[in-house]
């Protein structure tokens, strides 16, 4: 009996929690398209999302790429085939490995942020303080958040690409002695639209989920600095899960269309 | 001093099963300071917050300037709130903004200002409350008492009809907690606001208030004068006032 109960009260908090932050989505959306907009802190979060990850990004980037190299040289020298590890590694980062571990990266150090900076907004009344000085949270803080991370993480993703396959070519030639030139044909002849769109068209939405999670879990932060700790941990864990499985879900549908 | 601006109509709220407000009374007038005394968690803030449409009580009516703002959509507490300051209790300054910016904020949200105008009305407000020339420091190179202070300046800053001060002088030492008092008083003579003060500080009680209202479990069990209060029978009035624990 305590069994059913329990169980009846996780479904139901489950169920409260994909609608709270569902109706969070839609508001903090909407909030991009109704004026007035604030240019400034959209920059702001665009920086924070982008720049801020950059460097982090295209260095995770650039030792996938390069151990990608390394194991697909080993598993293709089986068959006598290495040669075709440029084809392997940029198709695999193209579609798979650059938009997953960059939006990873960026959900670990931005949703975090997000989730530490609007919990202590939260804890020390600054949210209920902005709600009393006529402003909306949501308009203020969440909505430049979604367009940020909508925007800068599939430009990421495309940089992570570049260096990924960078870094396998570095492995190929100092491995294989392969041509450079040869390489890189066999990326470019690999490589199609379709693979580059559906790597990409991916990262729009973890963006929106890295926006979403860290700032809803922000605003349900309760208990002072332990709070803040707690809501920073469970954003961190729940953006990696959702890009996980939304990862399979997305992967297929764009499969579908493209 | 005799138009009700603020009236509770048996308000009712609980949060997790715990029952705060349990049917609360209470008429404030157009002009007048009124404290709201009572114990730590006796729900003194949480009153402050249904005042200006923060949290919605479960039951009950709450009037503001003839509205009942517990009908009422976000968008229309909004313009609401443009009539109402709030002085929170840490102040609630936003970290990332400057103190000019903090003071401008409800300008920017509320009024079709220039920017001379809000630079203007920014400085006006900071030297009302005696902290000229800090414009340009952040919420974290000021002490508790200037936080307070530009707080007020915030809260003031869209010249409101009706001032909330939640505990002004927790936390702070007793020359900047009585500076703060000045301030609640020279503050309603010279605009003539109406003030709500929440408080459990006794001398800040006695100090500025037109009348008080002690909330105990949940309900307001009287409203008088501090002279009043001292001669109470009531016991958990008299325990509080004499600082006894009351069962």
């Amino acid at each position: 009996m305590n069994l059913l109960l329990s169980i009846d009260v996780a479904v139901r908090k489950f169920i409260l929690l994909v609608g709270q932050v569902s109706l969070l989505t839609i508001k903090g959306f909407v909030g991009i398209f109704v004026p007035p907009f604030n240019l400034k802190l959209i920059l702001r979060e665009i920086d924070t999302f982008g720049a801020g990850s950059l460097f982090l990004v295209n260095l995770i980037a650039l030792f996938t790429g390069m151990v990608m190299a390394l194991q697909t040289i080993y598993g293709l020298r089986m068959y006598g085939a290495e040669i075709y590890v440029g084809s392997v590694v940029s198709l695999s980062l193209v579609r798979e490995l650059g938009p997953v571990m960059a939006s990873i990266m960026v959900g670990a150090r931005v949703g975090s942020g997000i989730a530490a900076e609007i919990g202590a907004m939260q804890v020390t009344e600054q949210i209920d303080a902005m709600r009393a000085l006529g402003a909306s949270p949501v308009k203020k803080l969440v909505s430049p958040k979604i367009l940020a991370g909508m925007m800068t993480l599939p430009l990421l993703t495309v940089t992570a690409d570049i260096v990924g396959i960078f870094g396998g070519m570095v492995i190929a030639l100092y491995e294989l002695e392969i041509d450079r030139t040869f390489y890189i044909d066999s990326v470019l002849t690999t490589i199609t639209i379709s693979d580059f769109l559906s790597g990409i068209g991916k990262t729009a939405i973890f963006g929106l989920l890295v926006a979403v999670i860290g700032c809803y879990f922000g605003l349900q932060t309760t208990g002072g600095t332990t709070g803040v700790g707690r809501s920073t941990t469970i954003t961190v864990v729940t953006i990696s899960i959702l890009i996980l499985i939304s990862d399979f879900f997305l992967t297929k549908l764009f499969l579908i269309i493209l | 001093m005799s138009n009700i601006i603020v009236e509770f109509k048996d308000v009712h709220k609980s949060f997790n099963g715990l029952l705060i407000h349990n049917g609360i009374n209470l008429s404030i007038l157009e002009g007048e300071i009124m404290s709201l005394l009572g114990g730590s968690g006796s729900g003194k803030s949480v009153l402050l917050k249904e005042l200006i449409g923060l949290i919605k009580p479960d039951r009950g009516d709450i009037v503001v300037f003839g509205k009942n703002i517990t009908q009422m959509r976000e968008h229309d507490l909004i313009r609401l709130r443009e009539h109402i300051g709030l002085l929170f209790q840490g102040a609630a300054l936003f970290d990332s903004l400057t103190v000019a910016e903090n003071i401008a904020y409800p300008l920017r949200e509320h009024l079709d200002l220039t920017e001379s105008e809000i630079k203007n009305r920014v400085a006006e407000k900071l030297h009302v409350v005696g902290l000229s020339g800090i414009e340009n420091k952040m919420p974290v190179e000021l002490s508790g008492g200037m936080k307070k202070r530009v707080g007020l300046a915030r809260a003031i800053a869209t010249e409101p009809d009706i001032i909330l001060y939640d505990e002004p002088t927790t936390g702070l030492d007793p020359i900047t907690a009585q500076r703060i008092n000045d301030l609640i008083v020279e503050l309603q003579r010279k605009l003539g606001v109406t003030t709500v003060v929440v408080t459990h500080d006794l001398h800040c009680v006695r100090m500025v208030s037109d009348r008080i209202a002690m909330l105990h479990e949940g309900k307001i069990i009287m409203v008088g004068t501090w002279e009043e209060l001292a001669a109470s029978g009531i016991p958990a009035v008299k325990d509080f006032i004499s600082g006894t624990i009351c069962d």
